[in-house]
This record gives structure tokens, sequence and C-alpha cells, in this order.
């Protein structure tokens, strides 16, 4: 392979000076000429009927612009995969939170005091709150069934397997909690609207053009008449993939009504409790295994609770669905998989969309099969993991050349495993401190399940200015990640030029073209890719045109591409997806080529459990992966850290107190993510084998290390206490609740 | 931000004497505002009540520690930065030193004062164990003049506080104990930093021949109001600490805590690992008891 100068090192992020010096303008630092504000009046029941709406007293009502389901001028839904998501609730209402109303007025703080003086009277109905109380079906919120999406995946003849004699059968229930996104940046959105122009929105999101076809839908306008522009996101995490939608179609309907500029911000308690989060879920494990310790058999049952809407549960679910075999050759696996609706408000799309969640427990269970066959965790993973030709739970042949022992042996090796584990046997007897070190081996496809990838058709564009600079044309957005740098790098990689005199077109649907949404781990590896085509296309015709030839130096190909233009008008080049050969996938059967590719990873956390508070401190963490070539050592480091840390929340502190589907702990102060002072050194370390078909190499990282934490957090407390915990977040009440039950603490508190 | 700023007056008069003549003239009608680190999470949030704010932080008057060979004595308006910064503070009272360490983030301790700590009267503040386990005094001013009572005596229930409508904490008073004390601090957050307690607690005490001779242990978060565990203490005071005593101690202490469910934990928890904290502390008691 050739050398290469930018691809691999770690420049500077595009946007990272802009940022450190403040800079940066974020959606709430922007102000158009005659701008006002608007606020959405929630409902307070989790599902019934609206009977009166009052506006009390105390409020100039007369100076506000208020705009309901009737005055949306197209359809009243927000566009994703169904129909079912209204943008203003109509009459009956199916969650907690549901915007039922929109007000405007010029005065932004006058706002709260209105939408508190808006009095709703309602007919109650009956609502479900669980998977458990939505799988009963006594009370019917969603469809015939409650059922949002199911699947079943099977792979072999499950039933045989189970039958045959001599073998272990082992079962398990795992369950994993609602996980709140925290982006630094709360949501928010400016909307325009003239006659002339249409509608123009700018803000802080991840897709673009999932916002303009939502728009589309709601305002009934013409493709060039909406316009949606991204601006500088903070943070996003899967949590700005759908709700911005619905604030931009919010602030359009105000805008087109009131005819002025208006701004919605939403403040942390709001976007708390109103916007999306992680689905919760369930699953249920029935594993036949050899008694030397084979896997025979998966029979998995895996649950998620969709909210209220449909939104993007089935994608979830079907990711869910495929990533629940893990990292493991299964000759026969069955896994059947329901999305079910409650009245909670709609769960969205999270880094790992699916995947940490069924993971977690194919992770937990793994280490219990282990104990069952009396083998350790790490030598049953070894008699088990997927090799180079082996197919995974959906028929897929892995063909990249994989060696999971020997990345999992060099987690072990990293993180001391072999001797702690032996010490922490010998040293926990007699101490209050109990020491415990687990592992998780698993694995996290890149880019759209299945067909995704064909049907989004990417298009992407590498153009260049009069002033000879070159632009990176993608719908994809930076919010944190990385895009602007890693999509710079590849196309000054490709054109031979100085990475500087590379920049981002602005995320602006009227400029760039669709290259899909900013999700799935697939702007590295997919989008990434069609910019190293296209800037190959660019590349081409200037050396056709005879107006540079190689080698030449980066101010040869900028005064080249400025002749070009001068004498042509233009220079851009596009290039749209085309799928890696040999992908084939059924979405009946569920079954072929899942991922063009997948990321590997072996995880290892060491832990303390104090048996005092019954508080779990995480003391070391390494974190190996492979994920492809890597482009940008710093990026990737970072995704990774940043991964574990909101892996270690999700596992040991991040619990969303629910009531009836209503966030109890809407504010930071409650709702407890780790700080600094709460995690450990994560230990970063990369395996590189280039994929033939990702930009330069590359495969996806951004999700994968959202998936391994907690599972390797999980089998480290059972080795540290002897118990099995199989909820996540696990938090000291829970672990005091059980443990205590062992001591004599416990008898005492019962005499009293 | 949920308030509408209108709606709220905030005065800065300047001096201690002009804001106890206001408070004077408007019995009940002003809230004194110092570091603002709860008031203002209530106005953002929009449950800010009190609606006329008289701002008592830029009073020097408030914002001094004075040392002498037997006292310290801490202004109200002295920020937790400053308390535990404090060269004496550190000497003498670490445990307060280190309660102001563990309260809320660095910009917190920054802006937030131990009178405002103790006005706000949460039972999960940072500072209260500690100072029921230095038996502090606190001292209250009017326009009437100085009253000092002890600490303990200040909280009256959940959010009631011996405070007159018309009167200010003006210093907290911690008298130096000798120097061969034990003493323990805890708390049990929701995590590491920047954490409301689940529970805390704070005690000093002396040995004589292997048996209590002085314990004073303060609990937070376990009650309506901070704790001075009378009851525990009276079982511990001439008593061997063995495994009996600490069984003994442990249900007395059950029998004085009564916490709550509340959205950062529940009271069996509470209960469990208060019984833990003092066992804890009272095995560290009994280990320096051993190294003396």
């Amino acid at each position: 392979m050739q050398k290469e100068r930018i691809v691999g090192k770690p420049v500077f992020r595009k946007e990272g000076i802009a940022k450190v010096c403040g800079a940066a303008r974020y959606i709430d630092d922007f102000s158009l000429p005659g701008m006002i504000f608007g606020a959405t009046v929630r409902n307070a029941i989790p599902r019934g009927r609206v009977l009166n709406i009052e506006f009390g007293p105390g409020i100039p009502w007369d100076e506000f612009t208020v705009v309901t389901a009737k005055d949306i001028p197209g359809k009243n839904y927000i566009a994703l995969i169904n129909q079912d998501w209204p943008c203003l609730a109509d009459g009956f209402v199916n969650h907690p939170q549901e915007a039922i109303l929109l007000l405007a007025h010029p005065d932004r703080q006058l706002l709260p005091l209105a939408v508190a003086a808006v009095r709703i009277e309602y007919e109650e109905l009956p609502s479900v709150h669980s998977i458990e109380e939505s799988e009963l079906q006594q009370t019917i919120v969603w469809g015939d069934d409650n059922i949002i999406k199911s699947y079943v995946m099977e792979k072999g003849d499950v039933d045989a397997a189970f039958a045959l004699p001599e073998i272990v059968i082992v079962k398990g229930e795992y369950s994993t909690g609602a996980q709140e996104h925290l982006y630094i940046e709360n949501n928010g959105a400016i909307a325009a609207y003239s006659e002339r122009d249409g509608v123009t929105l700018w803000g802080s999101l991840q897709c673009p053009f999932y916002a303009h076809k939502s728009l589309l839908g709601v305002t009934g306008l013409p493709e060039d008449k909406v316009r949606v522009i991204q601006v500088e996101t903070g943070g996003a995490f899967g949590g700005k993939e759908d709700y911005p939608s619905m604030i931009a179609a919010h602030a359009v309907l105000l805008a087109m009504k009131s005819g002025h500029p208006v701004k919605i911000i939403y403040d942390r308690m709001e976007d708390m409790a109103a916007t999306t989060k992680r689905h919760p879920s369930r699953a249920r494990h029935r594993t036949a295994v050899t008694k030397d310790g084979k896997l025979l058999a998966a029979d998995i049952e895996f649950c998620l609770d969709g909210g209220a809407y449909s939104t993007l549960s089935s994608t979830v679910l079907s990711r869910g669905t495929i990533h629940s075999g893990g990292p493991y050759y299964w000759p026969n696996i069955r896994v059947r998989s329901k999305a079910f609706a409650t009245n909670t408000p709609p769960h969205g799309a999270f880094r790992g969309f699916g995947a940490p969640q069924s993971l977690f427990a194919t992770e937990r269970h793994m280490d219990r099969v282990a104990k069952a066959v009396g083998l350790t965790p790490e030598e049953f993973r070894r008699r088990n993991l997927l090799r180079t030709g082996e197919t995974t739970c959906t028929g897929q042949v892995i063909r990249q050349q994989i060696d999971l022992e020997g990345w999992m042996e060099s987690a072990l090796d990293h993180a001391g495993y072999y001797e702690k584990r032996a010490r922490f046997d010998r040293e926990n007897t007699d101490s209050l401190r109990k020491k415990g070190i687990g592992l998780a081996v698993f694995l996290h496809g890149a880019g759209f399940t299945g067909s995704g990838e064909r049907y989004l058709n990417s298009l992407v564009g590498v153009d260049a200015t009069a002033e000879g600079r070159v632009r990176v044309l993608v719908s994809s957005t930076e919010f944190g990640q990385g895009t602007n740098t890693i999509l710079c790098q590849v196309a000054a990689e490709t054109l031979g030029i100085d990475y500087e005199v590379v920049e981002m077109a602005p995320a602006d649907t009227s400029v760039v073209p669709n290259s899909g949404p900013t999700v799935a781990s697939r702007t590295t590896m997919v989008v990434g890719g069609l910019v190293h085509s296209a800037a190959l296309g660019l590349k081409q015709t200037l050396i056709a045109s005879g107006l540079l030839s190689e080698p030449y130096t980066s101010d040869a190909f900028q005064n080249a591409a400025k002749s070009y233009i001068a004498k042509h008008g233009a220079l851009c080049s596009m290039s749209r997806y085309q799928a890696p050969p040999n992908v084939y996938w059924d979405d009946q059967k569920y079954s072929g080529e899942a991922y063009a590719a997948y990321s590997w990873a072996a995880y290892v956390a060491e832990v303390t459990v104090d048996l005092t508070a019954y508080f779990v401190t995480v003391d070391d963490f390494v974190a190996l992966q492979e994920v492809g070539r890597v482009l940008n050592p710093v990026l990737a480091r970072g995704q990774i850290e940043g991964g574990v840390a909101q892996g270690i929340g999700y596992a040991l502190y991040e619990k969303v107190v629910w009531d009836r589907g209503l966030m109890m702990n809407n504010q930071m102060t409650n709702y407890i993510m780790p700080t600094s002072q709460d995690l450990p050194p994560i230990r970063v370390f990369f395996e590189e084998i280039p994929f033939e078909y990702g930009a330069y190499g590359a495969k996806g990282i951004g999700e994968l290390p959202m998936d391994g934490p907690a599972p390797a957090i999980l089998n480290a407390i059972a080795h540290a206490t002897g118990e099995d915990f199989n909820a996540i977040p696990l938090l000291p009440e829970d672990i005091a609740e059980r443990l205590a039950a062992r001591t004599s603490i416990a008898k005492e508190m019962a005499a009293v | 931000m949920r308030s509408y700023p209108a709606d709220y007056e905030l005065i800065t008069p300047g001096n201690l004497d002009a804001v106890l003549r206001l408070l004077s003239d408007e019995p009940g009608r002003w809230t004194a505002i110092a570091g603002g680190t709860e008031i203002m999470v209530l106005f953002g949030a929009g449950k800010l009540s009190a609606r006329k704010l008289v701002s008592i932080s830029p009073l020097s008057e408030l914002r001094e520690i004075f040392e002498d060979e037997d006292w310290i004595s801490i202004g109200s308006g002295c920020s937790f930065t400053q308390i535990r910064r404090h060269a004496g503070v550190q000497r003498h009272f670490p445990l307060l030193a280190k309660c102001a360490s563990w309260t809320g983030s660095i910009a917190n301790q920054n802006r937030g004062t131990i009178g405002g700590n103790l006005a706000n009267a949460s039972p999960a503040a940072d500072s209260s164990p500690a100072l029921l386990a230095y038996a502090a005094e606190i001292e209250l001013i009017s326009a009437r003049g100085t009253r000092r009572i002890p600490y303990e005596q200040f909280h009256l229930g959940y959010k009631k506080i011996a405070l007159a409508a018309d009167e200010l904490i003006r210093a907290v008073y911690l008298r130096k104990c000798p120097a061969d004390s034990f003493c323990y601090a805890r708390k049990v957050g929701t995590r590491n930093a920047q954490a409301i307690s689940k529970i805390c607690v704070a005690a000093t005490g002396k040995l004589h021949q292997g048996r209590v001779e002085e314990i004073r242990i303060g609990m937070g978060s376990v009650a309506p109001a901070p704790l001075h565990l009378v009851g525990t203490e009276r079982v511990l005071l001439g008593a061997a600490l063995n495994d009996a005593t600490i069984a003994e101690a442990r249900k007395a202490l059950l029998s004085e805590v009564a916490p709550i469910d509340d959205i950062r934990s529940t009271a069996s928890y509470r209960k469990l690992i208060a019984g833990n904290l003092l066992e804890e502390l009272l095995r560290e008691f009994a280990a320096w008891g051993d190294r003396k």
C-alpha cells in the first residue's frame, strides 16, 4: 500500500479552533430581523382525549401566535418509516409531553408563563408503561396488538438441537433501561418563511434531509421551497436524528402563521422530558451447549419498549435482533423479536441503535453459560468465537481475516487479566471491598442494515471554488464526532493536496446532495468511500483537461482548478453509492449479508464493589478493537473513550425515573451521568485490518464502544461478588438489596 | 429560564446595617440571596416563590474567618472554597474542610456560602454533619441584636429553621478540640463529584482506656433535617468498641433515623448504609484507639 500523507495522521479538527475560541455559532447564537420566539404546550397525562383548551388569565393572549393541528397546511405527521407520529396531537394524546399547541411571542421570557397558563382538560384513558404491560394486550394503545414490529431470524434447526442428548441448557433473562443522550447543546431551531422563498430552517440536527422530508409533508410545499441548514451542533449521539424534524416542523408552523422568523430552543428540562431516549429492552436467552462448551443452539426472545409511536423502532429492533448472536459461531439460532408500544414518549436512535441492548444480554449470558459448563469466561469464548470462513447468525460468511481469539488474548494481556483474576479470588474473602475483572467480546455492523444502503442511494460531491479551494459536498453532519475532519482528510489525500485546501460545503439542502443520514457508523466508511471516488473523478477531470499532470504540488492543483473554472465555469464531481459485490440480503427471512463490514472488539473492565455503600467503581478499562484502518488516531481514540464513558454511565449510573411515561428526574442534578472523577483510565488499543470497500480501509467506529462496557462491567461485578446481576442500570440500591440479604446486618434490619 | 425576570426584584443595599434595617422594616417580605447556587436553580426552573430578593453577597462583614486560641468563627458569607482552603479550618476542623470540598462543583464551591447552605436547610447539606460533630454554634443577627445558639437547635424540621423573619445568619463558631481527637467523615453520593448526598456522616470522638469517652455523630439525608445521633451516642458512651457494642449502636441508630424514598435513593438503602457507615466509623475509631 502506498504511504499516505494525511490519512492516518492526527490532523486538527476543521472546526476545532472556532469551537475552542468560542467563535463557533450554535443555533441559539443566531438571530434574524423581526424574529420572535416559540414554545410548546404539552400534555400532562399518559393517554386520553383532549376535551377542552382554555387560555388562562394574566397573559396578553392577543399578542401571541397560537398554532394547533388545524393550522397544519399539509399532513399532520413527522415523516419517518411510518406516518403515525403526529406533529401536533389532534384531540387525542398517547404519551406525556406530547405537543398539543404552539405559542409564539416577541418576549422570550413571557413564553414559560404563557405555556403554564394554558389549561387543558382531558378524559384520561387506560395506558401501558412497560414491555410486560404492553404484551399482555389488555389495553391496546397502538395498532391491533401493541406490536410495532416483529422479526423472526432463524438459522439451522434450533428445535432439533435442543432435543439432542447430553447437552446443557442455560436460560436467562436480561434487561436494560432507557438512557438520555445528554448532548451538551439542547435541541433548537429557527424557521423563516416567505411566499417567494418558501421555508428555511436552521437547526441543531444530524440529518438535514430527514427534516427536509418532514417539512415537505407538514407544509405541503414543493421540494425547492423547503431548505434545511444544519448549524454547528453541540453533540447528538442519535438524539438529533428524528426529534429535530418535530422541532423544525413546529418552528415552521409558527413562522408561517405569524409572518415572523421563529426561534424555538428547548431548555434542559424540556429536552430531557420530551425528546427521545434509548429503547429499554428485555432479552430472554435459552442456550444449548455441549458439555465441553461448544455452542449448539440459541433460542432468543428480544423485546424493545418503543414508546407511543413507531418512529425508528423497527430499525432499532432490526439491529438489535441481528446483533443478538454476538461474535460467536452458532450452528443453530433463532431470534424472535418484537417492539412494543407503550404510552411513553417515543424512544429513538441512540449510539448503538439496539445493539447495546442485545449484546448486553448475550455477553452477560455467555459468562453464565461458561460457568454452567465449568469453563472460565475466556476459555468458553475461545471455543466459540467466529472465525474467518464461518457464518454469522444471518448466514453471512466472514470473509475478512479476523482473529477474535488473538484480539481477546491481547486485551486480556493489556488488562493483566489472569494475574488479577487469581489475585482477586484470593484476596476478596476477607475484604469489604470486593474486586472483580470481566470481559466482553462483541461486534458492530457498520452502515445501514441489509439493503438499507441501497435504498439510501447516497450521493456525494467534491467541487472546487474559483479560488481553487476544494469543497466536500455532503449532507453528512459534524456534531462533535469528526465528520468534517475525516471527510476533508479523505478528499485531500485522494487529490494529493494539502489538508488546509479542503473545506466542507455548508450542510444546506440547497447546496449539498443527499449523502444519507449521519447515523449507523456509516459516515467514515460509506460516505468517506464516496468522497474518495468523487475526489478521484475531480482529479481525473483536471488531468484529462490537460491543465494538470502528475506529479503535482498542492499549489499546482489549485492553479489548475482555477484555470479550469475560468474556462469551463465549474469543476465538480459526483459519486453515487454502489454496493460492494456479493452483497445479498433477504428482508423477509432476515438472512444474508446484514452489513458490508463488522468492527470487532474485546473489552476488559476491572471493578471494586464497596460492601459498605454497595457502590461500584470501575478501576481500569481496556478497550481493544479492530475498526479497519484508523483515519485519524486522535479522533478515533476520542470516539472510544467517549463511548466507553457513555457505556459506564449506561451500566452503573444513568437511570430514567418514570412516572407513567413522564421522566421525573429531567435535570442533570438527578439524572446521574459519570463525571471524570467516576471514570477509570480508559486504555485504547487498535488492531487495523484495512477494509477493501471503506474509505482508505476504514470501517465504522462511532457506535462500537457503546456495546461492550455494560456487559464487561456486570461480568466483573459477578466475579467480584459471586452474584449474577442481569439488569442495567445497576445502582447501589439494587446491589444492596441483593447482597444485604446474605449478611447478618440484614437480619438485624429485619428485627427492628 | 422559566421565570419571568420582571416579576422579581433584587436589591443590593451594600452594607449589613442597611440589610438588617430592611429585614426589620418589612419582616418576611425579603429573601436574602448570597451565592445564589440554590435560588438561581429554582429561578431557572420557574419554581422560585420568593419574589423580593436582597443580595448579601457584597457584604464583606460576613466574609471573614477569624481564629483565636479557642475558637474559629466563619462568617456566613464565606464560600466553600474559602473554607476548605483556610489553614486553621484545615488544621482544627478537617471534617469541615473535607465536607466543603464535597459540596457541588468547583463553581458551586466558589459561589456557594456556608450561611446560604444552612439557611437553605436541606437535610442533605454536606457541611451540616461536620458542624454537628464539632458541636458548632451559630450566631444570628438582626436589627434587634445578636444571639448565639447551638447549631443543633437551628434545625426545627423539614426546611424549618430557628431564623426569625428579620434575622440573618452572621457566623458559625467552632470550638477547637484537643488535637488528639478521632474524626471521621464519609459522603455516599450519587457519584464521586458534583453529587447530592444519599447519605453523609461526620463524627468526632475520644477514647479512655478502650472505652468511648466522647463521641458526636452528625448525619445527613436520614431525617427531615440534619441529625445529631444523640441516642446512638448514648449507647456508645462508656462502652468498649466491640462487636456487641457496634450491634447495639446500629440498633439505636435505626430507632432514630427516619429516611425516605426520594428521587436519589430509597429509605431501605439509606437505613442499611447508615448502619454500615456507623459500623465503619466505629471500627476505624477502635483501630485509631489501638494505634495510640
